[in-house]
């Protein structure tokens, strides 16, 4: 079973590999966004390292929901996704491989960036840190919570707008408490205990999150 | 599990109670019904508002505190908890479509939808115009309204989903599945905002700390919220009404029903 739960995870890595571009597409959008965002409000130092965290987090989000439709989309259109289903491997462990798959294509290398994209917002390198850690908890989250999203908007017509304003909303607390982690004075309670939430809904959403996608699925595929 | 598929026409014989209710769950049986009950709620609804509106405006005292503004609750306050019981209710229907696999449950779901989002609106609108003169701004980022917002944006995300899905029978099941994330996220999302203002700002504004309700203003509240209760029960059956005849058109029984209705 862990078996088939690797050769998930290796499967769209390497199909991930041979087609870097989609990857790449989905970091140079967060990195635009970011980017974008002191051309809006203005360079003062002051009022950057404020927005810095927020904007990150925002933006991420935003990227994370942009990347959700390669997470079955690609599968769907060659017929992968049948085949997957009438697989005789349960069909939530095949969902929680593909969004590790997923979560390591398009969210770690999110968090791999924060730091480069802190010094443009000029956080200093305890906040640069706490930014990034509630980062790495918080984006696998917004993959299992989007894989719902994903796998109900699959072949739907407009289907790339719908799946952001059905996931968005669900999105909220995890921006609460990442955002919360990342503003917060790091060692201090406040950061901590919005990193424990946010290691909860972590766990939440890794346990029931599968389970709703795949049925999900079989639904968007009978 | 409760005994859906056993036959319920057994002649002459009492019927458990379950079954007897049970009866409604099929299309056929549950049109009569809606147009038995359509009529009274409407005129429940008339009646009540009318009586609630005139405690509302008229009889109850001013409030010391803010005056003649408070009145507004007297709408905001039964549409915020209908919007709320509305998408449980809405959860709960596609669920039951989702487990049993009843047509009329998951169309009842998308028949509650919209009148859901219309009560969330409600509050949210209503609530700005108490807002402005309460607070002196249409929107504060208080705990509730955010909740309330969100909320909004489920129903639409829910509503969107089925008119994306051209297929009935899989626009109903997606919408359930959403419908129960959703509903498990409600909670999720009314705490996290509300401890989101509170590590932000101390609460500024606050309902809790309001002082107790004269009698009168109570009763207009409660009759009010009656009053939209019967209401959303007549919308939500006139539109299910309209889902059913729309999806079951080729059946014959509809048009054994439509030309004894002319």
């Amino acid at each position: 079973m862990l078996n088939a739960l690797l050769l998930v995870i290796r499967r769209d890595l390497l199909l991930a590999f041979r087609r870097r571009t989609d990857v790449l597409s989905t970091l140079v959008f967060f990195v635009i966004v970011c980017t974008l965002f002191p051309l809006g409000v203005g360079p003062e130092p002051e009022l950057l390292r404020t927005l810095g965290p927020g904007v990150l987090w925002v933006a991420a989000l935003l990227a994370s929901t942009l990347a959700l439709n390669r997470l079955f989309g690609l599968d769907h259109a060659d017929g992968t996704l049948e085949q997957l289903l009438l697989s005789p491997e349960p069909l939530v462990l095949i969902v929680a491989g593909k969004v590790a798959a997923h979560w390591l294509i398009s969210g770690l290398p999110l968090v791999l960036l924060t730091p480069l994209l802190a010094l443009q917002f000029g956080l200093d390198g305890q906040a640069t840190a706490s930014l990034a850690l509630s980062l790495l908890i918080g984006t696998p989250a917004l993959s299992l919570v989007g894989a719902i999203g994903a796998a109900l908007t699959l072949d739907v017509r407009g289907g790339g707008v719908l799946v952001a304003l059905l996931v968005l909303p669900l999105y909220a607390p995890v921006l609460i408490f990442g955002a919360g982690a990342a503003v917060a004075e790091a060692g201090g309670g406040a950061a901590e205990a919005n990193l424990l939430l946010l290691g909860g809904l972590l766990a939440g959403a890794a346990a029931l999150a599968p389970w709703a996608t795949a049925s999900a699925l079989r639904i968007s595929l009978e | 599990m409760l005994s859906i598929g056993t036959p319920i026409t057994t002649g002459g014989q009492p019927q458990p109670r379950v079954a007897r209710w049970l009866r409604f769950a099929s299309p056929q049986a549950f049109l009569p019904l809606a147009d038995r009950l359509i009529p009274w709620l409407h005129a429940i609804a008339l009646v009540l508002a009318a009586a609630g509106l005139y405690i509302g405006l008229f009889a109850a005292p001013t409030d010391h505190q803010q005056g003649d503004s408070y009145r507004i609750i007297f709408v905001h306050v039964p549409a915020a908890w209908l919007s709320m019981v509305i998408y449980m209710a809405m959860a709960f229907w596609a669920g039951v479509g989702l487990v049993l696999n009843t047509r009329l449950s998951a169309m009842m779901a998308s028949a509650l939808a919209p009148t859901g989002a219309l009560f969330t609106f409600l509050a949210l609108w209503t609530g700005a115009l108490w807002g402005k003169p309460t607070w002196g701004a249409w929107w504060v980022w208080d705990a509730r309204l955010t909740s309330e917002l969100i909320l909004l944006f489920l129903y639409i995300g829910f509503m969107a989903l089925q008119a994306a899905i051209s297929d009935p029978r899989r626009a109903d099941r997606a919408g359930a599945v959403l419908a129960l994330v959703g509903v498990v996220n409600v909670p999720i999302i009314y705490f996290s905002v509300q401890w989101w203002n509170t590590l932000h700002q101390g609460s500024s504004v606050s309902l809790r700390s309001a002082p107790t309700m004269a009698a009168l203003m109570l009763q207009g509240m409660l009759i009010m919220a009656l009053a939209l209760w019967a209401y959303a029960g007549a919308a939500v059956l006139q539109r299910l009404r309209a889902i059913v005849l729309e999806r079951e058109r080729h059946t014959e029984w509809i048009q054994r029903y439509i030309t004894e209705r002319k």
